[in-house]
């Protein structure tokens, strides 16, 4: 099922959770909302479901209109951040729950009901553990019991909320590689709500990026990745430095050095931002032309794969911070207190009127 | 997330109708029985008017009832005070085995009706009791006297202090006392200085609740005190007194003493809840 | 408890502690209690048996336990309604008739009892309307109930409350999104978590009504075989010199409390069995 919001709006006394947002869910994707707390993002998730109404603007569900669909008859599965399960249940009782209070015309028998729900505790590799009650079971484990919980309904649309969030580091990446299995093969349409962008990186087909209750951005990962719309996406999404500075005629300059930016072609000595993400830098010994900025070596940490250096701008207060692969590091030998230069090899630049 | 807890009722809740519906079932079921009899207290103890109030509260035997009832708790009180601070510190910030035996044997006396309290001091120190004879050779009364009345009154509030401080100080945990004694604190030092500024409230709490029960306990009393005039009569004997010779007008004024007194304790409690809760809502946001 | 290790502390002070606090409970408490089985057991089985099977005892119990098995369901009804009102619905004075609830466990208790029989006295603010309608309360056994239901009305309220408050409200958002309507989300989710608590507050009130003796015996008219309760029956034992009746009778209400305090501490272990 295909879900689109038109221009909603949403107020919380004076706070606007949401301020006309317009989106649409092709039917079986896997959709992450990404965005700091505050931004609206799980907001905009319980107005799908239904758990809130819009001040303004529509829900339509396959583009028929849903805004005051109830709860109960949207077919929407909810998986709550904190996993909502009724906990004097058990699993096998949690997971039946939805298909024993159907409408008795509707229901199905306790053998279809039994045989379903031993289905899913297949799905979710929980078998064994039936009978537990949920005090007696992991965060993982809670957290595939109320996944299960919700796709028993069968629903039209599966939507979660911070669904890793509660998670220690380790299950965390377990369980959103499983998700996004889950998802390819039960392809039903979702909307997922994180703060983690890596998180959003590695699951979702489409990253949908708010902040102030607005969609900053949207696209595939690599799209909002590479391509970031707004200073915003790019400082959200990974490690950035930020090289202050004015935009002429299609050419940027800080301090000595200078980089061509064509988008700004039409730009009249405009103060201007450049955004370069940490890996985007190249560090040598000589200056390779106009854009090489000299710099000091400040700290050199090896993070696994990667060995990220601090550099200190020469003539300037600025440090940046430049992530080199392990060989490329390994060749440059570099030390504490050498004197360096950078090149930024990819720059993006907001002239000041795109402040964040 | 703030979104979310501002807008909190609003989709899972029953219609209005039904909110008011049971909103108003609910007041008229509290006010049919709380409020009407508190204030047919006030009603009755006025109904002759100021004077005859004032009167009534001028009685000797009355004064006399009111001197021995705040002797009691003055007596009552601080016993048990100590008792359920020391108990407290025991159970909550110790583990042993036993642990929860104690906890139900200090709440014994909650569970015990007051006849059969005052029953057992009758058992122990009257004539016909194991230390009755004894006590007759050497001339000591405990029961139809004073001393039973503060014996009687100190078992039926014995639980009070204890059992408010033991879920308090649990909650609290022991790392602020420990972190005072790594500082150089002494015990004593550790509980005036760091245990008791936390508790404070919970042992306010306590002695109201103690207080409230000490003063105002009728059944346990009522076996041990003999019912001598001027004498062994506590406030609410003296109203019981007062109520069977028909003088209702005395019995509610003197009723009133005792309900003025249950409602400031309603007060004090909710202020030291109050404060309880705002000391443990900080503690939680320190973690 | 959760921060709370088994490996002993360096706090200072744990052994006199216990030691005054195993003291004071056996003095005060334990040696005066075990005063009344000593007693007993100076009666012989027959004697025993005379005295806790007489009929007016028998009678006693039956108004008594009746009375108060009656009270404790009015009050776990209008408990939880009260106990449901005050947490989830916002109404002018709430917190006033928050704090009032625990009026019966401040108001002592001959005040209550003088104050009921005034109400329900046949010329007293209810009873003037009740009377002509053939309902008498003061001085029957329906007074014996409306003083029970009064001493025993905090206590449904006072534990079912903080369950509904630590209710999340998620779980109840969790089951309307599975379809579930408001009245199977009420009786398949909420009233499954609150049931200890109020069985546990039944259990509470209805120790306390059987034990209860002041607030009563101002309305309850106390005519043997009809309307005079077991603490009574004690007193006017103790009054005749009756040592050996009054102690039988006070060991089976003794008996009775500590099966009732077992039943709550294991109804409140019960309900600990799904927290975290």
């Amino acid at each position: 099922m295909s879900i689109a919001i038109e221009s909603v709006s949403k107020n919380f006394g004076q706070f606007a959770a949401l301020n006309d947002v317009t989106l649409k869910v092709p039917s079986g994707e896997l959709v992450a909302l990404l965005g700091p707390s505050g931004s609206g993002k799980t907001t905009l998730l319980r107005i799908i479901a239904g758990l809130e109404t819009p001040d303004r603007g529509s829900i339509l569900f396959n583009g028929e209109e849903a805004t005051k669909r109830d709860v109960r008859e949207r077919q929407v599965g909810f998986v709550f951040q904190h996993y909502a399960l009724f906990r004097h249940m058990t699993v096998f009782d949690n997971i039946a729950f939805g298909l024993t209070v159907k409408p008795k015309k509707s229901r199905l028998g306790k053998g279809e009901i039994r045989d379903k729900v031993n289905t899913l505790l297949k799905l979710i590799q929980l078998e064994n553990l039936f009978d537990r009650y949920p005090a007696q079971l992991s965060g993982g484990q809670r957290q595939r019991v109320a996944l299960a919980r919700a796709l028993a309904v069968e629903p039209q649309v599966l939507l979660l909320d911070e669904p890793f969030g509660a998670l220690d580091a380790k299950v965390r990446l377990e369980l959103r590689r499983w998700l996004r299995r889950l998802h390819d093969e039960i392809h039903v349409t979702s909307v997922f709500v994180t703060h983690d962008q890596e998180e959003a990186l590695e699951v979702a087909d489409r990253i949908v990026v708010m902040n102030n209750g607005q969609i900053e951005q949207q696209g595939t990962p690599s799209e909002v990745y590479d391509r970031p719309a707004t200073p915003f996406v790019f400082d959200f999404l990974g490690n950035v430095n930020l090289f202050q500075g004015r935009v002429h005629e299609g050419t940027m300059k800080m301090g000595g050095m200078e980089l061509a930016s064509p988008e700004h072609a039409a730009s009249n000595d405009l103060p201007a931002i450049g955004y370069v993400r940490s890996h985007d830098i190249e560090i040598e010994r000589f200056a390779f032309d106009a854009s090489s900025i000299e710099a000091e070596v400040r700290y050199i940490l090896s993070v696994g794969p990667l060995v990220r250096v601090d550099l200190a701008l020469l003539g300037g207060e600025e440090s940046i911070e430049v992530d080199l692969p392990r060989d490329v590091a390994d060749k440059l030998s570099l030390q504490v207190g050498e004197k360096v230069f950078a090149r930024p090899r990819k720059m993006r630049v907001f002239t000041h009127d795109y402040q964040i | 997330m703030h979104a979310t807890t501002t807008s909190r009722a609003s989709k899972v809740s029953e219609p209005a109708a039904v909110r008011w519906l049971l909103i108003s079932v609910a007041l008229a079921f509290l006010a049919l029985f709380l409020l009407l009899p508190l204030a047919a207290v006030f009603a009755q103890a006025f109904d002759k008017g100021w004077e005859a109030y004032l009167a009534a509260l001028h009685e000797p035997d009355t004064l006399s009832a009111i001197w021995l009832t705040l002797l009691t708790a003055t007596a009552c009180v601080p016993v048990n005070l100590f008792f359920g601070i020391v108990a407290a510190w025991a159970i909550a910030k110790f583990s042993f085995p036993g642990k929860s035996l104690l906890i139900t044997l200090i709440d014994l006396p909650f569970s015990v009706s007051p006849v059969v309290s005052g029953l057992i001091y009758v058992l122990i120190f009257g004539l016909q009791g194991w230390l009755g004879p004894w006590l007759q050779a050497h001339g000591i009364r405990i029961i139809f006297a004073v001393p039973g009345i503060v014996l009687a009154t100190i078992f039926v509030t014995f639980p009070f202090v204890a059992r408010e401080l033991i879920p308090l100080m649990e909650s609290q945990g022991r790392d602020e006392e420990e972190a005072a004694l790594t500082l150089g604190a002494s015990g004593l030092q550790t509980f005036f200085r760091v245990t008791f500024p936390n508790i404070k409230w919970g042992v306010l709490y306590g002695v109201i609740l103690c207080n409230a029960r000490a003063m105002g306990e009728f059944g346990a009393v009522s076996v041990v005190s003999g019912h001598v005039r001027g004498s062994t009569n506590t406030i609410p004997l003296q109203v019981e007194i007062l109520y069977n010779e028909y003088s209702y007008a005395a019995a509610f004024a003197v009723a009133s003493l005792l309900a003025l007194l249950a409602l400031v304790t309603l007060a004090i409690k909710t202020l030291a809840e109050w404060k309880i809760q705002q000391g443990l809502s900080i503690n939680e946001n320190e973690r | 408890m959760g921060s709370f290790g088994t490996k002993n502390t360096v706090l200072p002070g744990f052994g006199p502690a216990l030691g005054y606090t195993i003291f004071y409970l056996s003095i005060i408490v334990l040696i005066p209690l075990s005063a009344l089985f000593f007693k007993t057991a100076t009666l012989t089985w027959d004697q025993f048996l005379v005295a806790v099977t007489s009929p007016r005892v028998v009678a006693s119990y039956r108004i008594t336990f009746g009375a108060a098995l009656f009270a404790a369901s009015v009050n776990a009804v209008f408990g939880v309604l009260t106990a449901w009102v005050l947490v989830r619905y916002r109404f002018p004075g709430r917190k006033l008739i928050d704090a009032l609830v625990d009026l019966p466990f401040a108001l002592p208790t001959a005040v209550a009892g003088i104050t009921l029989a005034s109400v329900y006295s046949p010329n007293g603010w209810l009873g003037q309307w009740l009377e002509p309608r053939g309902i008498k309360i003061a001085f029957t056994p329906l007074g014996i109930m409306v003083a029970m239901i009064f001493i025993g009305l905090p206590f449904v309220v006072r534990t079912v409350q903080p369950v509904l408050e630590e209710l999340d409200q998620e779980v109840e958002e969790a089951a309307s999104c599975l379809g579930a309507n408001r009245l199977q989300t009420f009786y398949r989710v909420i009233f499954p978590t609150m049931l200890p608590a109020i069985l546990t507050g039944f259990a509470l009130a209805f120790a306390r009504a059987v034990g209860e003796y002041g607030s009563i015996i101002f309305i309850a008219g106390n005519m043997p075989m009809v309307s005079e309760i077991t603490p009574l029956l004690i007193i006017t034992k103790l009054e005749q010199y009756d040592y050996a009746g009054a102690t039988a009778i006070a060991t089976v209400m003794l008996v009775a409390s500590f099966v009732l305090l077992l039943s709550i501490n294991l109804l409140q272990k019960w309900s600990r069995r799904f927290a975290e």
